[in-house]
């Protein structure tokens, strides 16, 4: 019969050599993925670590560091503003963030698209530009200043209001997300056995949304505690633990005293890192598969008051943003308001001109490539392949690593591993490609679990069926997986590039002569004291993170959408 | 030809799995025939789909050896062992058109492009899909997408064919539909084929032999007639098909007592008398028509209810004598017109003897 006309003994023995390799590979490639995080990950933090452990000279000193950390006062006195700037802001934001994601999953108000996408707005630009508005509004030529009525924006009033600004978003998705996940059946349950409305919100919304809460608290604060360009801006002589780390090591090279204040700015990271993981699983626990989405039916009275209050609350948002884009175009605020482009010529400020800018542009579009790369091919590696079990539970540890280190502490175990004397790689330090492998670790653990989440959803069998059919895992790889994968990769590939885009925190201990970022040059001219400059390059960043994320939208609609056929009937 | 006949394609031999402290597989031994289509049968969770796995090499077994075609493949990855496989879920790539999947496997070898095409439009006429190559996979059925994997399987012309559960995601009138075909397929292709399956209806319908296999062990192999006639034990007796179990004590050879009623068996089991046992009998063997004073085990009971099931009726009866006990006995609706049989009637009713099937009884199990 014709069928067996083409069994070939031949093409099986063939495959029997290759195969022994293809496993190999696979071995191979969780041991270069290993190493590569623990290069850029687990040594700088070791090297960090190790650092607070250690005199100047590098002799172990024990806890000798942390002693005297904690006999300074003005030391401590930070670590305590540090904490009261969080929680304030946290106790603002976070009840903030809920009524607002409330209304956008639970009401039917009008034009959500929008105020979804306001809500979203302080992400695409470097967090410090949310203080230079501040500034502008209530600073000491501020139009509102009296407002404050003799108290002054630099300080804690500033970092508060700026911080809220700058973490509305975060809080915001996570509520929305645990907001969205409803049992709709539990509603009518209760509607079924007229259960007053404040009832059903204490018994079926709020437990349902606890977990989102938790975690929204606990990620905002952790924001803040560690965010350095708005206490860098804004904070005036109210020093916090962020910017004791930037003062120790940039300003006196003080780099023991720098690990340590970096080792206690990992405590509430980590802690939060870990509510975060906890909760996440009991949140996913909560909805069964047999639940039916919650469908909040029209009732004007309510729309309209969530109406009014996302309109308040996108409103100061996107005026806040707008006061700064505004002020970049103003000749001389507040006395001559007159429109001009002068702000942007940067060689007026800043010796470095627009270079930084091209900097940035180039660091984020290598993360964004380099790191997606990297990111996607190795969660394929750690989902999919079943072999050296050991190392791929290795690798998915060093991946989820970076969500508990802050940025500023991983920038300063990049500067005590990648300028030490001993490491061959220090010829690295001040470059570029340190800066794309610092953004890359920084960001590996949001995408690393964007890629799993989309790997985890495609056929378990696909590998199976290529082992079956002789074809080796890369060719499926490249042929189904990242075909497949398409719309996430691009996710992360954007996600990597604001992100890169518009990070101070672990970049501004590593950039070198001619490779000053567009984000570090803000807080150098925020410090020469050429705002006007500095909102300006915060504009022209907060423009292309926001160009980008159009694009991206774009590609999704017409590319996923219209001409991948075969994701649709 | 008969030396192929002698030694099996495929022999396993003393083959162990363990999860952690689960035991999938113990001490498994099996051999299948050139050309033969077995099934695996049995409960989720008692090792069916751990040992189609550990033979394609996709998850490894810690003892034990597999051999294909005479070559002992106990350690090779799937990539070395000839087989093709199809899965429940499909597993077709989306982004590929249907010809693409099924020449997902010719491709890497070496055969030019008309060789491929035709071999693919070869396929998808053989699993009765002829131009439907340039479709996508979501734009086909379930049943249609199952053939395109089937097809994708069979495009390298593999000497063992594997499919797990492949019928269970699809609507029942499908898959009766596509069992047959697969059958025949099957048949006309001569490929060795093991196909994994809970549904014991599917098993009898399309195997040669049927190995049913309970936590992690064969409870019985043999041909779809011996299992449903003579299951080997109770579990098999009380999987395959539908069962009776009665409580009975030998009080004689060949002769049991169930209750107040005393029955022949054609079969005692070798067991002493006074020995407790488990008499089974299946509901359609129980009868009620030529009755004479001649036939054995023959008794009075009532009809304590009629399930209506379409082609026939479900009764439970009680025997006279002995009330106390249930037995289930289908009658065919023919039967019940012609007999006028309803609920609360007394019949005569007889147990062939050797319809019924005598187990030692286990320690304390409620029927």
């Amino acid at each position: 019969m014709s069928e067996v006309a083409l069994r070939t003994a031949p093409a099986v023995q063939a495959t029997l050599r290759r195969r022994l390799t293809e496993n190999q590979v696979a071995v191979l490639g969780v041991m270069i993925l290993a190493g590569i995080l623990a290069v850029i990950i687990a040594l700088p933090l070791w090297a960090l670590l190790s650092k607070s452990f250690q005199n100047d000279s590098g002799a172990f000193v024990g806890l000798a560091n942390f002693i005297r950390y904690f006999s300074t006062p003005t030391l401590i006195a930070s670590l305590f503003n540090s904490l009261f700037v969080a929680a304030v802001s946290t106790a603002i934001v976070v009840p903030l963030a809920f009524v607002y994601a409330y209304g956008l999953t639970r009401s039917c108000m009008p034009a959500k698209g929008i105020f979804y996408g306001i809500a979203l707005l302080p992400i695409f630009a470097p967090s410090l530009l949310s203080a230079l508005s501040l500034l502008y509004i209530f600073g000491n030529q501020g139009f509102l200043k009296s407002v404050l009525m003799g108290a002054s924006i630099y300080g804690p009033i500033g970092i508060i209001v700026a911080e809220v600004l700058y973490c509305f978003p975060h809080a915001f998705l996570i509520l929305a997300t645990a907001l969205a996940l409803a049992d709709g059946r539990l509603y009518e349950a209760a509607a079924a056995l007229g259960t007053s409305r404040a009832r059903v919100f204490r018994t079926i919304t709020l437990p349902g949304a606890r977990y989102g809460v938790i975690s929204a608290i606990f990620i905002v604060f952790t924001l803040v505690v560690t965010d350095f360009g708005i206490p860098k801006v804004i904070g005036g002589q109210y020093s916090v633990l962020a910017t004791d780390a930037y003062k120790q090591v940039v300003g006196q090279q003080n780099f023991p005293m720098g690990a340590v204040v970096g080792v206690i700015l990992l405590v509430p990271a980590a802690l939060a890192f870990l509510v975060d993981r906890i909760a996440e699983r009991k949140q996913v626990a909560l909805l069964s598969a047999r639940a039916v989405p919650f469908e909040p039916k029209p009732e004007w009275g309510r729309d309209l008051a969530f109406l009014a209050y996302a309109v308040v609350i996108g409103g100061l948002i996107v005026a806040t943003y707008g006061v700064a884009v505004w002020a970049s175009f103003i000749r001389y605020w507040p006395y001559n308001l007159s429109l001009t482009l002068d702000n942007y010529i940067f060689e007026n400020v800043e010796p470095s001109g627009w270079e930084p800018y091209s900097n940035s542009l180039q660091m984020a579009a290598s993360a964004a490539v380099i790191g997606t790369g990297l990111v996607f091919s190795g969660a394929y590696l750690i989902e999919k392949m079943k072999v050296f079990p050991i190392g791929r539970a290795l690798v998915h540890f060093l991946a989820m690593l970076p969500m508990a280190v802050p940025g500023l502490v991983l920038g300063l175990g990049y500067v005590f591993f990648f300028n030490a004397s001993w490491n061959p790689l220090n010829i690295l330090y001040g470059t570029l490609t340190v800066l794309v492998v610092n953004t890359i670790a920084h960001f590996y653990t949001v995408a690393h679990i964007t890629a799993l989440t989309a790997l985890k959803q495609i056929d378990q069998e696909f590998e199976a069926v290529s082992a079956s059919l002789k074809v080796p895992f890369w060719r499926t790889f490249s042929r189904v997986t990242v075909p497949i994968c398409l719309p996430a990769i691009l996710d992360i590939a954007v996600y990597i590039f604001v992100n890169a885009l518009t990070t101070v925190s672990a970049v501004i201990f590593l950039y070198g002569p001619g490779t000053k970022l567009a984000s570090i040059a803000i807080v150098h001219m925020d410090e020469a004291g050429a705002i006007a400059s500095a909102a300006a390059m915060a504009t022209t960043i907060m423009a292309t993170a926001i160009t980008v994320k159009f694009v991206h939208l774009a590609l999704n609609y017409f590319v996923f959408e219209r001409l991948q056929a075969w994701r649709k009937r | 030809m008969t030396d192929e006949v002698a030694v099996p394609f495929l022999r396993i031999e003393n083959l162990s799995k363990r999860f952690g402290v689960f035991t999938a597989l113990r001490d498994i031994n099996l051999e299948v025939r050139r050309g033969e289509f077995v099934c695996f049968l049995g409960p989720s969770g008692c090792g069916k789909t751990t040992l189609l796995r550990a033979i394609a090499g996709l998850d490894f077994q810690d003892e034990g050896r597999i051999e294909i075609g005479g070559r002992d493949v106990s350690r090779a990855p799937p990539a070395e062992r000839d087989f093709g496989i199809v899965f429940q879920s499909y597993a077709l790539f989306p982004n590929l058109t249907v010809a693409q999947n099924v020449a997902y496997g010719l491709v890497n070898r070496r055969h030019s492009r008309d060789e491929i095409n035709r071999r693919v439009t070869e396929l998808l006429a053989l699993v009765g899909l002829p131009d439907q190559g340039k479709k996508y996979p979501i734009q086909l059925s379930g049943g249609q997408q199952q053939r395109v994997a089937l097809a994708r399987a069979l495009a390298t012309s593999p000497g063992l064919l594997l499919l797990d559960e492949p019928l269970s995601a699809l609507d029942a009138k499908v898959r009766v539909r596509l069992r047959d075909e697969i059958r025949a397929l099957q048949k006309r292709l001569g490929v060795t084929t093991i196909m994994v399956t809970h549904d014991q209806e599917e098993a009898l319908a399309m195997a040669d032999r049927i190995v049913v296999m309970n936590q992690g062990v064969i409870e019985q192999v043999g041909d779809p007639a011996e299992i449903y006639r003579a299951p080997a034990t109770p579990f098999v007796a009380d999987f395959v098909g539908h069962m009776t179990f009665l409580d009975a004590v030998v009080v004689g050879p060949q002769r049991v007592r169930v209750g107040a009623l005393e029955l022949d068996v054609a079969d005692d089991g070798l067991l002493p008398a006074g020995a407790p046992v488990r008499l089974a009998m299946r509901p359609e063997d129980v009868r009620t028509r030529s009755i004479t004073t001649e036939t054995p085990n023959r008794f009075e009971a009532r009809v304590d209810t009629i399930s209506f099931l379409g082609s026939f009726c479900r009764a439970r009866l009680s025997p006279t004598v002995s009330p106390e006990t249930s037995i289930a006995a289908d009658f065919s609706t023919n039967a019940m017109r012609d007999l006028g049989i309803t609920e609360g009637d007394i019949r005569t009713v007889a147990f062939p003897p050797e319809a019924l099937r005598v187990f030692a009884a286990p320690t304390a199990r409620a029927s």
